[in-house]
């Protein structure tokens, strides 16, 4: 049964005089795929920091599972099941691919504060940091160094992470950003893939129109930081905002 | 098994290996192998600082916190053994209390120093360290009632670590005395709680130290809490520094601002920690063992450089011992120059 996971209250935040994310009040249910699109400095990115922790709200409220987290940690956010994927790439530059994964799982394990063992002693925490680069098809490169990655196998590495995270709650945040065309589907798959698997809550802020209309069951537009539709992929995409505001802005890019 | 004992991190270079090999078996029969006084006394400096800058490593090359206090902890275990033997019983006991006590007291320190600053940039920290670190040698030297002051102190440790007492008359020239015994405790203790270090390095716990290193953003992101790991990792690194300490008073029976709490020293841990190739640990071994030995005999290779090129313009005034410090100098720029990652990262990469 689907329920309400995640929730923000008159979610707010104010940078000096500008209000980046206005009162925005929306639920998500486990099981939904919500898209979050909006022009540029719209407050897509700001609203996801507000939500993982990264930066903390001037007003309103963040609840997971009916308890307020507006004030935890962003470790304390990710060990109760928020995990983040970063629109810039953001690994362990100078640890190889293995490890960038199996940090994830180990800190899942909460063995962070294991001294005195081996790391590479913990046969069960590498396996399963194998299986999920087996799943990305980064398997081959898993002892090279991150920083000597293409850009598009750092992004995969990115998705790996958070699927090695396996969090309630998966936030991606542009994760085809730079991507060639080619190597966008691979990171697409991959989500239409978490999402097909079993019910996950996955929230995902993405540009590209086409992929929302296939794997979103709902989208929500931010227009300067207010929420400004919300609702099924053809409603919303039909709705005057999105022509006016998104859809417009969108085709002056291209 | 050896494996193991290096907790699953091999030098990775064959000449490394054979370097490493040869400063352990070194140190290891140094009695036997270097009978003097004086090339003892390398020896047993050697190990001392070779833990030490290890312990260094840990925080610096593992953790990426920049710390000037580390003297300072070092000093504490220094001072922990020396007032427990001038105010305790002599024996054993003065030098386990001592120990663990200074040990104890780093570990309090750094944790009080990390909880208030390593929330805020590191900077901060450094700059914290270097403030309480100044302030302790002062105080230090100004409490002379206890600690002697600038003087220092001098006291007595169990006799069956002094010159003094004889187990048997000669092992391979060498005498078989408590001096003997004195070392092989520096040696010992030194390689032990090197190895130890090497397996925290190499644990969970280290792998996450690095990730913060490499990006303390994003480890926070995937659920470490970063100021609990380093404020973990500055306390171990404290207690084992004051350990260093610890051994260093026990094999000087000696103990002053000079030795254990000035910032000099500091700048030497610095330096052999960044010769020696930081976040590698093995860097610690070469780095001291590079930089003890060119501080204590650098200067007589001078004198006879001075003495053979006597009578050229110049060049003796220029070799001349009293500008060991120079040479010291310029080596150190051409080491950082020429292996910016270090002896041991230079050895790894260079094949």
């Amino acid at each position: 049964m689907s329920r309400v996971i995640l929730q923000t209250h008159d979610l707010t935040v104010r940078f000096g005089g500008h209000v980046a994310v206005d009162h925005v009040s929306c639920a998500f249910r486990t099981g939904e795929l919500t898209a979050i699109v909006g022009p540029n400095g719209a407050g897509k990115t700001t609203y996801f920091n507000l939500i993982s922790g990264q930066i903390p709200s001037s007003e309103g409220r963040v609840e997971l599972n009916g308890r307020d987290i507006t004030r935890a940690s962003v470790s304390d956010r990710c060990a109760r099941g928020i995990g983040r994927a970063f629109q810039l790439t953001n690994l362990f530059p100078d640890l190889s691919v293995l490890e960038n994964v199996r940090l994830v799982i180990q800190s899942k394990a909460k063995m962070g504060f294991s001294l005195f063992s081996m790391a590479d002693s913990h046969r069960d925490v590498t396996d399963r940091a194998k299986a999920v680069l087996e799943k990305v098809k980064l398997f081959d490169l898993r002892d090279q160094v991150v920083s000597a990655l293409s850009h598009g196998n750092q992004r995969k590495l990115e998705v790996a992470m958070l699927i090695a995270l396996d969090p309630a709650v998966y936030m991606f945040d542009e994760p085809t950003a730079g991507m060639s065309v080619d190597e966008a589907p691979v990171v697409l798959d991959l989500i239409a893939e978490l999402k097909a698997e079993k019910d996950r809550t996955i929230l995902l802020v993405e540009h590209k129109m086409d992929v929302i209309r296939t794997l979103a069951d709902r989208i929500i537009v931010l227009h300067n930081g207010m929420l400004a539709a919300d609702g099924d992929p053809v409603t919303v995409m039909a709705s005057d905002v999105v022509q006016e505001a998104y859809m417009g802005k969108e085709l002056e890019d291209v | 098994m050896i494996v193991k004992l290096l907790s699953g991190d091999m030098p990775r270079s064959k000449l490394l290996s054979a370097i490493l090999l040869a400063i352990l078996i070194c140190l290891a029969f140094a009695p036997f192998i270097f009978p003097g006084v004086r090339s003892l006394d390398t020896a047993a400096r050697i190990c001392v600082f070779i833990l030490l800058v290890a312990s260094y490593d840990l925080m610096l090359g593992y953790g990426g916190i920049v710390s000037f206090a580390h003297t300072m902890f070092f000093g504490m275990g220094a001072y922990g053994v020396a007032l427990a033997c001038t105010y305790m019983e002599r024996g054993f006991g003065a030098l386990i209390v001592g120990a663990g006590a200074g040990a104890l007291l780093a570990a309090v320190v750094a944790f009080l120093i990390g909880l208030f600053s390593l929330r805020v940039r590191a900077i901060f920290f450094a700059m914290i360290t270097l403030a309480v670190a100044s302030a302790v040698a002062v105080l230090v030297s100004q409490l002379s009632g206890l600690t002697g002051g600038e003087d220092g102190l001098n006291y007595k440790i169990p006799r069956e670590l002094t010159p003094a007492f004889k187990f048997g008359s000669e092992f391979l020239g060498v005498k078989l005395n408590g001096k003997l015994l004195n070392y092989y405790v520096v040696f010992f203790g030194a390689f032990l709680l090197f190895l130890l270090l090497l397996r925290i390095v190499n644990s969970p716990f280290g792998r996450v130290l690095q990730a913060i290193r490499e990006n303390d953003f994003r480890a926070e992101a995937v659920g470490y809490r970063v100021i609990n790991y380093r404020t973990a990792a500055t306390c171990i690194s404290a207690a084992v520094a004051a350990l260093a300490g610890a051994l260093y008073a026990i094999w000087l029976r000696y103990v002053g601002p000079d030795t254990a709490l000035s910032f000099e020293i500091m700048v030497d841990i610095l330096l052999m920690v960044v010769i020696g190739g930081m976040g590698t640990m093995y860097g610690a071994v070469i780095g001291a063992v590079l930089f003890v030995v060119a501080q204590n005999y650098l200067q007589e290779l001078m004198s006879v450089a001075s003495a053979a090129v006597e009578g050229i313009p110049l060049l003796p005034d220029l070799l001349s011992a009293d500008r060991w410090l120079l040479w010291l100098g310029l080596l150190f720029v051409l080491s950082v120059y020429f292996f910016p990652s270090g002896v041991v990262g230079r050895l790894r990469q260079g094949k």
